[in-house]
């Protein structure tokens, strides 16, 4: 029974914190955009515009909701919901701390670690799909048709190379578990020393942020949405909150996705020095947690900075870099992973 | 268990028939993902986790995609459903209802089987299956995995247009 209370609340908290996250990257998206083009951004709502995020989720409430006669009714109102679900789902494998210990109970905040980990938040991103598929299907929109096919084979090509770089991260850590991952960087001068992931895959690290932007239809791979050709893409037919379910979709995948990156290249909640700071087990954990926190919002302002910075591919372009460079790029890194693991464990002979 | 077992089976056989009885295509393969979703399921129940995430990946996550894909990109829905002959509509169902006989019969004698032979929890690990996989049956993966490249470089050769052979 205890048991699932602290799993219970754990899930609320995670929930919680996504949501929170999601909701201030769209407050930050627009500040980082008027920063980086020499404007003031949002200011109106509250202090330096910190409501914005709660004018605009009242504005979306309260907005007419159109479905169009001529389309699928249930699975126009299914599409939203599942890009929302999928989007949330990777949260649960993510180790977001070490292990809290209260009297004679360990608590670890993982909710769940699965042994088929990484495979698992996979699974996750390669069925998010689904919801920009079945929206733009059932829309009945050429537009939004157009949209959701690009979304589709954009997703496909680059869940090869992205499914490619992890195969070379597991090769170094030898576990598919990421709290394990997580743990094996764990940092510190006096006792154990192990560097984070990504000095040992620096190239597996570039396909793998390349693929998440891919992912998670962020510039310069928003194709599925360009607004140039497309209007707006696989969502031109949507009005009201769910609109804004898959607007808000992007952003927990962005949060999703920095969270992940985090935890498999860049030492999850672990820090330098942390093992040398002479402090408690729990105050560790609960500033390793915070640390996790501050290396995801460096990702998703990464993800801001490039959206502002680089124009979008045209398609063809997209499709090369996938095919032709990402993929060749990751066998040849799991090629030379491999080569470097076998002659590191000195059991190569003929 | 047995509970979570006979919901995943209903579902499961509901699903399956809703993807034959179903009017338009893109119903059909959204019904077949929601097949594989509860077969997936079934691989949780007898503990091989990798089968069952190994499933979601590669049937509900690629080969899905691209059914839904191609789909979409004929447009294909009620109207311009091409509609077979009698004559073939019964061929189509004899030959089927002759597959469901031997598929039966291949599974009758398993009746024999110990009921728990899945005690072992650790049974469908990765690393249990990586071992098997490449101790016992080294062979048949690689074999199997030559197969699958030479149907994919044949794919790739089919697909080329008439035009990229001219060049070449």
């Amino acid at each position: 029974m205890d048991f699932i209370l602290y799993k219970l609340i754990l899930v609320g908290v995670v929930f919680g914190v996504t949501l929170f996250v999601a909701a201030y990257s769209t407050y930050a998206e627009r500040k980082v955009a008027a920063f980086l083009q020499d404007r003031i951004g949002p200011d109106r709502a509250g202090p330096f515009g910190i409501l914005q995020p709660l004018a605009d989720g009242l504005k979306f409430i309260y907005k007419e909701e159109i479905i169009p006669v001529v389309s699928n009714r249930f699975l126009f109102v299914l599409g939203p919901c599942i890009a929302m679900m999928t989007a949330m789902m990777a949260g649960v494998l993510i180790p977001w701390g070490n292990t809290l210990i209260y009297g004679d109970n360990v608590y670890s905040l993982q909710i769940a670690d699965l042994n088929v980990g990484i495979l698992y938040v996979f699974g996750v991103v390669s069925i998010g799909v689904y919801g920009i598929m079945i929206g733009g299907w059932a829309s009945n929109n050429k537009f939004s048709l157009l949209g959701a096919i690009r979304a589709s084979a954009q997703m496909i090509s680059y869940e090869i190379a992205m499914g490619l770089s992890i195969i070379a991260l597991v090769l170094v850590t030898g576990t598919l578990s990421l709290g394990e991952i997580s743990a094996q960087q764990a940092g510190g001068v006096g006792g154990e020393w192990h560097f984070w992931n990504v000095v040992y895959q620096p190239l597996g690290f570039l396909i793998f942020i390349i693929c998440a932007f891919a992912e998670c239809n962020r510039t310069p791979f928003d194709l599925p949405e360009c607004e140039t050709e497309l209007i707006g893409g696989y969502h031109t037919e949507y009005s009201s909150m769910k609109l804004g379910f898959y607007l808000f979709a992007e952003y927990i995948n962005m949060f999703v996705s920095s969270a992940v990156i985090s935890t498999l290249y860049f030492g999850g909640y672990n820090f330098p020095f942390m093992n040398d700071l002479g402090l408690d087990h729990n105050t560790i954990s609960i500033i390793g947690t915070l640390v996790l926190i501050t290396k995801v919002c460096f990702f998703i302002f990464f993800f801001m900075w490039i959206r502002w910075t680089i124009p979008r591919f045209r398609y063809d372009q997209l499709m090369n870099l996938g095919w032709k460079v990402l993929i060749p790029l990751s066998i040849f890194n799991i090629f030379v992973t491999g080569l470097v693991m076998l002659l590191k464990h000195g059991n190569f002979h003929w | 268990m047995l509970n979570v077992f006979y919901f995943l089976s209903f579902l499961a056989v509901l699903s399956a028939i809703m993807v034959v009885v179903s009017k338009s295509p893109v119903h059909s393969v959204l019904y077949l993902i929601i097949t594989f979703f509860t077969i997936a399921g079934h691989y949780v129940l007898l503990n091989a986790e990798f089968l069952f995430i190994v499933h979601i990946i590669v049937y509900a996550g690629a080969i899905m995609v691209l059914f839904l894909y191609v789909i979409m990109m004929l447009n294909l829905n009620t109207e311009t459903e091409a509609h077979k002959s009698t004559m073939l509509k019964f061929a189509a169902t004899i030959c089927a209802g002759l597959l469901l006989v031997v598929l039966v019969g291949s599974l009758k004698g398993t009746e024999a089987l110990p009921v728990n032979a899945v005690a072992d929890e650790d049974l469908g690990s990765v690393q249990r299956l990586g071992k098997v996989m490449f101790d016992k049956f080294l062979l048949p993966f690689e074999i199997s995995s030559v197969l699958l490249l030479a149907a994919m470089v044949g794919a790739v050769m089919l697909g080329k247009s008439e035009k990229a052979n001219d060049i070449l």
